[in-house]
């Protein structure tokens, strides 16, 4: 699974996208947060760290599939 | 008619939203600029630059201006959001909202400016003489 990266997320883990190695078991969205959390643990530090899955804000308990597009949120600052 | 006018730019083309905003049926035209400010948390501000999740960002910008055009009469409707690099002076967000009475355009163009800046995917990096935040980030 491939995760899209802006803005502070992209500076943190130093990349425009991260790879989930497929032997982990991630399969909703707030497991996907959690295993992001453990490994870049600046992103623990955000005001609010928000997943889009094919580019609509989507809830903790949401299911992750093969093929979606997963996108990194941080708060967002436009304006 | 084509009535919404929903963009991410590379510069924003404040002629180009007006010209779009024109229409026999407004009374009023009311348009918003948000502008890059000299300063920030009391130091002074270089330069900003904006980065979105462009695909994203339409969308979310859409969906506020579907709500917006449910909630008052609105004739026209523009939303330009720009990306890249922004000097001090330069126009960086524009909402514009063309309706039969200034009422509506005043308070449809408020919601719109306020609500994008809750939802939309876009991230603004503030850059000062000694270092650079990207806003918002942290509590």
């Amino acid at each position: 699974m491939e995760i899209l990266l802006f803005g502070i997320t992209r500076e943190i883990v130093g990349r425009n996208s991260l790879e989930v190695p497929s032997k982990e078991t991630i399969q909703t969205v707030g497991q996907l947060k959690a295993w992001l959390g453990a490994q870049y643990p600046a992103l623990n530090k955000l005001s609010s760290l928000a997943v889009a899955v094919d580019s609509e804000y989507a809830h903790d308990h949401q299911t992750l599939s093969p093929g979606q597009e997963v996108a990194l949120i941080p708060p967002v600052s436009g304006g | 008619m084509e009535r919404m006018l929903i963009k991410i730019v590379e510069d924003i083309d404040l002629q180009e939203a007006y010209q779009f905003l024109l229409s026999p049926k407004a009374g009023g035209i009311d348009l918003f600029v948000g502008t890059v400010r000299d300063h920030a948390q009391g130091k002074e501000v270089v330069k900003l630059v904006f980065e979105a999740y462009a695909p994203m960002a339409l969308k979310e910008m859409e969906k506020l201006a579907a709500a917006a055009q449910q909630q008052w009469p609105i004739e026209k409707l523009v939303m330009l959001h720009a990306v890249g690099e922004k000097l001090v002076g330069e126009p960086v967000v524009l909402i514009g909202v063309a309706s039969a009475h200034r009422d509506a355009a005043f308070t449809a163009c408020r919601f719109l400016i306020d609500e994008l800046k809750k939802t939309v995917p876009i991230w603004k990096k503030e850059f000062y003489q000694d270092n650079s935040v990207w806003v918002n980030a942290h509590p």
